[in-house]
């Protein structure tokens, strides 16, 4: 799914955060680059959410910068950008139309839309809940559902923020597979867990954050057996970290 | 489907003012009393049918009308406040005045009559009887001309009701049916003109306990608001109405106007000289 | 208690009789009220809406102004759309005073800020829900707008009747810019206070029970399309 001019890497500057006049991130620095399955670990309350949800645009940074490759040539990053957040936000329509509006935004012409969603309902193996009204869907029959609206919207990066916290393991499982999915088409994953377990199932690189700073960036394996900060091995041995 | 409804409806709403443009009919302001009674009702049509011109009604109080006229949101006045129309000519806002009809007052009450003023010789009397046997009694208190007659009769009697206001005088401040409702509510006094009193239907246990007095006679008088100074009132078709409501097709309409069998209004316009 | 049972067989009769005066007050009543609905959305919608999502200075005010303007009085604004429409007003020129269409002005007047408060919190609470998901999307204002209004038009639809209610309720604008002119611009409510003020308790009391019965229709009739709507876009 990396179009020829994919917008990685992604180049984290400095970044700031503050909100109601307290220092929420702290002097963040980081390069993301494709291949690379990337998990943004940490406690609750590290920060993670809101790393996310600057990279991908929705928040404006108090300082720093958030680059991305030929920033400023293309039309706008977040266009090849999508998200999915811990409780989905479904519109109150059915799933195949939550899909549709998607595409809708994407200017794909409406004659084409009915069998791309289709398509993706297919992939996300939710062809016999097309018409089912998507707020009474079930918490893993509606994480599948944004996924497959993100997936029609081809992104090259894929931002997550604790995707099945709220889920049980089968529809965690379900959840993993599909992630798994975009990874194999060519998107760049970046999700934000505080679940080891899930980490060491589908991490390549792990960004460890606590307190609003970045400790480690590593790959999986390293970080997951022998952290360089005290705060990861203690996080990686189950301890409260305060 | 909601774009090609709201086209519909904007179309209605729009075709209406269009349509009425053609033949604009004339605006009559007049008072509650001939409205009510169903005068406006039995001669108008006969109006229409003899020259072609439809006439609108606002039937609102003699203070009211008047200010219609001054804003010349009518064309023509009819009205029972003697004093009030001669101003309003006198000031300019009309071009003439002329006499049309007379109809009379009465004092409607309690059947049984409990401050006994049945038995007075004349209407100051009655009302000085209701003062000082603290009669309730309900005022329209609403600068009409039944309300303007009312206060007349009270000067009469040399009494100052307004300063027992909320005692036993009651102000209504309403038209002559809300007065006639509160009067029957509250079993109270108040003075009606006939035609209305005839046709209302909420009588309760209300009945004329006086009446007949030469101060109880309610002359009405139609103006022609002035077109010198509202150039677009219709003055051609308003001239046309009250010619033809002082000259004899009029003053007979009204004169054959019944209420159960009883005449109410009485013709007394003078022949116009041209 | 005679005088009400009087008043629905009054009320039947009326029905029943299809007589074309009535008819043509009913009509008029729903003509100038549904017109005054159409314009209050045409204007309620989007403002509401731009309310709800635009940050601008005094916004909170103007939630403020639009929330207290719902409990205009209705004769208040008869009163001054009178003035208005007067010949002796600004706009006396266009000769607009005692027609039907004084009175749907006067009632759009009304309406309007029910339609537009309503909407703006409407819009607001679901704007608060979809916010993130729609600029992930990178949806622009116009396609957040018919995005949000679409979702919402089931709650928009109640504000709809709760402005029409308010319209076609009301006697003290109507009354005063309209005039209650027989065979011209006399509306139901009008004519109930007119046959009050004649005594005819049940007659108008009867007409009061045909009002509610329309309205009634008109509360149904949307119920109705509502649901055929939400079967087939399957709206939970």
């Amino acid at each position: 799914m990396s179009a020829p001019q994919s917008i990685l890497p992604l180049e984290v500057r400095q970044l700031v955060y503050e909100a109601g006049g307290t220092r929420l991130l702290h002097d963040i620095n980081l390069t993301l680059n494709h291949t690379q399955r990337t998990v943004i670990l940490g406690p609750n309350g590290a920060g993670k959410s809101l790393l996310l949800r600057l990279c991908h645009g929705l928040l404006k940074p108090t300082s720093g910068e958030i680059v991305w490759r030929g920033a400023g040539t293309r039309d706008q990053p977040i266009r090849h950008q999508a998200m999915v957040f811990q409780r989905p936000v479904m519109l109150r329509r059915s799933a195949h139309a939550n899909i549709t509006h998607a595409l809708k935004l994407r200017d794909v012409s409406r004659s084409e839309r009915p069998e791309r969603a289709n398509a993706a309902l297919a992939l996300a193996g939710l062809s016999d809940l097309a018409d089912r009204p998507a707020r009474l869907m079930s918490g893993g029959e509606q994480q599948r559902l944004a996924l497959a609206r993100a997936w029609v919207t081809e992104p090259d990066v894929l931002f997550l923020d604790e995707p099945t916290a709220s889920l049980d393991p089968a529809a965690t499982r379900a959840v993993e597979t599909l992630i798994e999915g975009f990874h194999a088409a060519g998107t760049k994953i970046i999700m934000a867990t505080h679940d080891l377990g899930q980490a060491r199932r589908l991490a390549d690189e792990i960004v460890f954050l606590n307190k609003g700073r970045l400790l480690e960036h590593a790959p999986a394996t390293q970080f997951l057996e022998r952290p360089d900060t005290r705060e990861g091995r203690a996080f990686i041995t189950g301890d409260l970290l305060w | 489907m909601v774009i090609r409804f709201a086209f519909l409806l904007a179309a209605l709403v729009l075709a209406a003012p269009l349509a009425a443009a053609q033949g604009t009919p004339l605006t009559l302001a007049s008072t509650t009393s001939t409205e009510n009674s169903g005068l406006l009702g039995e001669i108008l049509p006969r109006f229409t049918k003899d020259t072609g011109i439809a006439v609108r009604v606002v039937a609102v109080g003699t203070g009211a009308a008047l200010n219609l006229g001054r804003s010349g949101d009518a064309d023509i006045l009819l009205v029972h406040a003697r004093e009030d129309e001669d101003a309003f000519v006198a000031a300019g806002y009309g071009a003439f005045r002329r006499d049309v009809m007379f109809n009379d007052f009465v004092i409607v009450g309690p059947r049984q009559d409990p401050a006994g003023i049945g038995a007075q010789k004349d209407a100051a009397s009655a009302f000085a009887t209701i003062a000082m046997r603290e009669g309730l009694f309900v005022s329209r208190a609403d600068n009409s001309g039944t309300h303007k007659a009312e206060m007349r009769i009270w000067r009469s009697a040399g009494v100052d009701p307004v300063s027992a206001s909320g005692r036993w005088y009651k102000e209504s401040g309403s038209g002559m049916g809300a007065t006639l409702n509160l009067s029957a509510g509250l079993n109270a006094y108040t003075l009606s003109d006939r035609g209305t009193w005839l046709s209302f239907r909420n009588q309760g246990d209300l009945t004329i306990v006086f009446e007949g007095d030469p101060p109880l006679k309610n002359p009405y008088g139609v103006i022609l608001v002035n077109p010198a100074r509202h150039p677009h009132i219709q003055a051609k078709n308003a001239l046309t109405f009250i010619d033809w409501l002082t000259g004899p097709r009029g003053q007979a309409a009204i004169d054959s106007f019944r209420i159960s069998g009883q005449q109410l209004f009485f013709p007394i316009a003078k022949q116009p000289q041209r | 208690m005679n005088t009400i049972l009087n008043a629905f067989a009054e009320a039947g009769v009326l029905l029943a009789s299809f007589d074309s005066d009535f008819l043509a007050i009913v009509g008029l009543s729903l003509r100038v009220s549904l017109s005054a609905v159409l314009i209050a959305c045409l204007i309620g919608f989007p403002l509401g809406a731009a309310v709800a999502l635009f940050r601008f200075p005094g916004r909170g005010a103007v939630a403020l102004m639009l929330n207290t303007l719902m409990g205009l009085p209705p004769v208040v604004v008869g009163l001054i759309v009178f003035l208005i429409l007067s010949r002796s007003g600004p706009l006396g020129v266009l000769g607009l005073l005692f027609t039907p269409t004084a009175m749907i002005i006067a009632q759009a007047i009304l309406v309007t800020p029910i339609i537009a408060a309503l909407t703006r919190q409407i819009i607001e609470d679901l704007w608060g829900e979809y916010s993130e998901h729609l600029r992930s999307l990178n949806a622009g204002p116009l396609d957040t707008l018919g995005t949000l209004i679409y979702d919402a038009r089931f709650s928009l639809s109640t504000a709809v009747l709760a402005g029409f209610g308010r319209a076609i309720a009301e006697v003290g604008a109507v009354m005063i810019v309209g005039g209650n002119i027989d065979h011209a611009t006399r509306v139901m409510t009008t004519a109930i206070a007119l046959e009050t003020s004649k005594g005819n308790l049940a007659t108008a009391l009867g007409l009061g029970i045909v009002l509610l019965v329309i309205a009634l229709a008109v509360n149904a009739g949307v119920q109705i399309i509502n649901a055929m709507g939400a079967r087939k876009d399957a709206i939970a």
